[in-house]
């Protein structure tokens, strides 16, 4: 049995058994990851995990059944359970389910990797993240720790309208983290971000980070914003890094683009969204520096792959144009229901899980100017940067972020560091209030984002770049 | 090939391939887990997964690695034992091994509920289906699930373990006009569960949430009900319980200080519900008295931050400990000795009729003067670990009392506070009597709390702003 005749004998028992429509993924993936601390290796995993998992649709009724077997008859038995299971949902029915049409292809994809993760050798790698951990200790962190994850995932697609589609996906990344611990409390600082920074990229994009390179100066800052002003409370502009940035597109945007949230699939656990499918295409979201792009399509970035796990091809589409709100993440059941024409945003975290919306590379394009330039015109503020903090309600408005490091701006330049600094504050007006936005765009990758039930972590991508937003309520503390 | 078997196999390919000093434990388990989930009233995800699950952690020449598959057949598990001794051979060393579990006796763990473990989607949907009619009409939303798990432990130093666990879990929300009401239980039999009970008390308190105004920021006395109490005993656990975090100096807890109200102890009880016997090292797990009326008295320790500490494993460890380190994720704030009597919503009046569902939050409302009741808390993050400064939201119903009666529904709010120092000595103002068992994202973790009222919480904005 092969892999495509695993899932097409899952799909054919889920018909025999009464599905109008099913899809079956097999997914093969390898996972390594070690993490490193004060010098030494902490944890070493190697996971290894196949399986099958089929979807089947009875009338408007989903049922979705996963097995770690590839023989003909799990499969078919994984068929029939699923169309089952479809049957039971139909005891508590919800509205009719269509489907968008897209083409039923035959197809390969695979993301670009100069050098295979997994076969750089172990020694290396543990090399890396000792070294640069080792440095940190002795540069005054108390705990200095290093990380690198990868993923080698291999997918075969099949559905009951012909598709036929596999593809392979390398992920990796990594990152250290400096922590000074001071009298009742601690102060962090990461590079390139917390957990680090990753892509659908082989094992060059860690060697472009650089750790042993940073190294001493994080931890070096760790320890000095334990004695370095708190950040003042009040209002005042704030410029915030890329990083930074990029976890405040992914929860105040990327979410709440997500068609399921707005149907309100996701109300009990996940949240709903503010915005109304109304107001599509007219709502201002943000000013006319805002754009954001729905793009799985770029090389290297977290997010991106040739089709989705509904074999819907990757396409990027506008999801806000010059500050309005033009495009969601959907489905192809998504977005029959809300009456749109793609889908193209479904992805499962494992075989073992069904496929549901999730960003991909939700990110802004970039703008006109420079950091530095930011900085120069800002009479008084504060620039913000990497993420420690992030709290948002459950319609995706009200945000706070704790952020590891500040800088007072005073008169067009960078002054004190500041500790602890918050902002906080809704989205629509925050968005609204960026009137200054760099060109320095990086595709960060976020490797852990929770949604669903039962509980799946996604891999999404965000493009940003440095940005100034006004009268900003900062310095939040308990 | 049974797990216990598949276990013994594992330990036994190690000893063949990495040699007689080669140090092993392995974990199989073969897990069963549904999921029915609706929204809108209708259930539109029905997931189930049968799935099988071998770890295993190997420790030679001085080198430790771990690792995982899912492939069970004689192949898959050479190819696990020989890639996982091979990355051993190749990683650096570890000089904080802390050995083997030697062979110890397994405490009693509770019967498993059969019917539970072989449940069927027709049950989890008729669940669904009487949460949802007893709603009155109001969308709902949420899930049923349940979850088997069979597990056997062997490590290559003769010691071995087998133990199975079950659990049931609901939570769904009514909504109505934007608000929404929730009710959530776990338990060990699925027969347990009442949708109808659970559905009418959720959009009770929907209806009680409607037309909320807004309130401005500031210190509130509060009143948490059991699902808002379970994020305080989370973050307590994951941050401060963690005797990784402790031994790297992160944590708030001082074993032997007066760090909490006397009102407070807090025991991890994982044997308290159906659970496994013993952790991923294979040691016996049991109840940890974490916090005694106020004073804390432990941190959890696998057999790593144990050796650290010069302490005892308390049967804490999971897979990744190594990173994320121990944490009691069965957690049981003990009520008050004699919970007052009052009758359920009597602490409530007009529109927000159905705000209060129980005696225990009842009796708590009725002593305070001004004060905010809370039903739930909401994406909780740490701003700061080692005083577990967090920030969060309100979510699922937040009410204003005045003169010990709940008088109108409140917009949610933001807070940002030190979860000990809201817990601290002279801060709680009383507990209801009876626990009631939240579920966690995850079958086998729980976390079991009656309502608490505290004397101050730092409420820092509203959700408009």
């Amino acid at each position: 049995m092969t892999e495509f005749d695993a899932a097409t004998a899952a799909v054919q028992a889920a018909l025999d058994a009464g599905a109008r429509y099913a899809d079956a993924r097999v997914m093969h993936r390898r996972y390594e990851s070690m993490t490193a601390r004060n010098g030494d290796v902490e944890e070493l995993t190697q996971d290894e995990s196949i399986g099958l998992g089929v979807r089947a649709l009875v009338g408007a009724s989903w049922g979705f059944h996963a097995v770690p077997d590839l023989s003909d008859a799990a499969a078919r038995d994984a068929g029939r359970r699923a169309t089952r299971t479809a049957m039971a949902s139909a005891r508590v029915p919800g509205p009719p389910v269509d489907l968008v049409p897209v083409e039923a292809v035959t197809a390969s994809w695979a993301s670009g990797c100069q050098i295979d993760p997994l076969g750089v050798p172990l020694s290396a790698k543990g090399d890396l993240l000792v070294d640069a951990t080792r440095t940190m200790a002795e540069h005054g962190a108390d705990l200095a720790e290093g990380l690198y994850q990868i993923w080698d995932t291999a997918k075969w697609f099949v559905s009951s309208e012909g598709h036929r589609i596999d593809q392979r996906i390398r992920e990796c990344g990594g990152g250290i983290s400096a922590t000074s611990i001071g009298d009742g409390e601690t102060q962090r600082r990461s590079w390139p971000s917390y957990r680090g920074q990753y892509g659908t990229t082989g094992w060059e994009l860690v060697e472009s980070l650089d750790l042993a390179a940073h190294a001493a100066q994080i931890a070096e800052e760790s320890r000095a914003l334990l004695t370095a002003p708190p950040c003042p409370a009040g209002e005042t502009d704030l410029i915030l890094g890329g990083e930074q940035l990029a976890l405040q597109i992914h929860e105040s945007v990327g979410h709440a683009i997500e068609l399921d949230r707005i149907l309100g699939w996701e109300a009990a656990f996940a949240g709903t969204s503010w915005l109304d499918l109304a107001q599509l295409g007219s709502l201002r979201y943000g000013s006319e520096l805002m754009n954001i792009t729905i793009d799985p399509t770029i090389p290297g970035a977290l997010g991106s792959f040739g089709f989705d796990d509904e074999g819907s091809p990757a396409v990027k589409r506008d999801a806000v144009r010059d500050g309005r709100w033009v495009g969601v993440l959907a489905g192809r059941d998504s977005a029959a229901m809300a009456s749109l024409d793609y889908g193209g945003s479904v992805r499962a975290d494992g075989w073992a899980r069904l496929p549901m919306v999730r960003m991909t590379n939700v990110g802004l394009e970039p703008g006109p100017h420079t950091l530095e330039e930011i900085i120069a015109a800002t009479d008084d503020g504060v620039l913000m940067d990497l993420n420690r903090s992030w709290s948002i309600d459950d319609k995706r408005l009200n945000f706070q972020f704790g952020c590891e490091v500040g800088w007072e701006i005073k008169k067009g330049r960078r002054g004190r560091m500041l500790r602890n600094p918050t902002y906080t504050g809704i989205g629509p007006l925050f968005w609204r209030s960026m009137d200054m936005l760099s060109g320095e765009t990086v595709s960060w990758g976020t490797p852990n984002c929770g949604k669903g039930q039962p509980g799946q972590v996604g891999h999404t991508g965000h493009p940003a770049a440095p940005a100034r937003f006004r009268n900003v309520r900062v310095g939040v503390s308990a | 090939m049974t797990e216990v078997e598949l276990a013994g196999q594992v330990v036994e390919l190690v000893r063949r391939l990495g040699g007689p000093a080669a140090q092993a434990e392995a974990v199989v388990t073969r897990a069963d887990l549904a999921l029915t989930r609706f929204a809108n009233s209708g259930i539109h995800q029905n997931v189930s997964e049968s799935t099988v699950g071998v770890r295993l952690r190997v420790h030679v020449d001085g080198r430790t690695a771990a690792g995982g598959g899912s492939v069970v057949t004689a192949d898959g598990l050479s190819a696990l034992v020989e890639r996982t001794l091979a990355a051993a051979r190749l990683c650096p060393p570890d000089p904080g091994w802390p050995g083997l579990a030697p062979p110890m006796p397994m405490p009693d763990a509770p019967p498993v509920d059969e019917a539970t473990a072989h449940a069927e989607p027709d049950q989890r949907a008729d669940r669904v289906g009487a949460f949802v009619a007893a709603a009155g009409g109001l969308s709902t939303a949420g899930y049923c699930r349940t979850a088997h798990r069979s597990s056997a432990f062997a490590n290559s130093a003769g010691h071995s373990a087998y133990g199975r666990s079950v659990e049931a879990a609901m939570d769904g929300i009514a909504r109505r006009d934007g608000a929404d009401g929730v009710a959530r239980r776990s338990a060990d039999r699925l027969s347990d569960l009442d949708g109808a009970e659970l559905g009418a008390q959720a959009a009770a308190k929907a209806q009680a949430a409607a037309d909320p105004v807004e309130l401005p920021p500031g210190h509130y006395e509060v009143v948490f009900e059991p699902a808002a109490v379970a994020d305080l005993l989370q973050n307590l656990s994951f941050y401060g319980f963690n005797g990784k975090r402790y031994a790297e100096r992160q944590s708030f807890a001082v074993p032997g200080a007066a760090q909490f109200d006397r009102a407070v102890t807090v025991v991890d009880d994982p044997l308290g519900g159906s659970g496994l016997p013993f952790d991923a090292e294979g040691t016996g797990r049991r109840a940890l008295t974490l916090v005694e009326a106020g004073t804390t008295r432990a941190v959890a320790h696998d057999r790593r931050t144990a050796a650290e500490a010069g302490a005892e494993s308390t049967g804490h460890a999971v897979a990744g400990g190594a990173t994320w380190g121990p944490m009691p994720r069965n957690l049981r704030l003990a009520g008050a000795a004699a919970g007052p009597v009052s009758a359920a919503g009597r602490s409530t009046t007009g529109a927000a009729a159905g705000a209060v569902v129980d005696a225990d939050t009842a009796a708590l409302v009725a002593g305070v003067r001004r004060g905010l009741l809370v039903t739930d808390l909401w994406y909780t993050r740490v701003l700061d670990p080692k005083s577990l400064v967090v920030t969060g939201l309100t979510r699922n119903g937040v009410w204003l009392i005045e003169d010990g009666t709940v008088v109108r529904a409140v917009r949610d709010l933001r807070f940002t506070e030190s979860y000990p120092r809201a817990l601290g000595p002279g801060a709680v103002l009383g507990l209801g009597a009876r626990a009631v068992r939240q579920p966690e994202r995850v079958d086998g973790a729980w976390w079991a709390a009656p309502s608490l009222r505290l004397a101050s919480w730092h409420f820092t904005g509203g959700a408009s702003g």
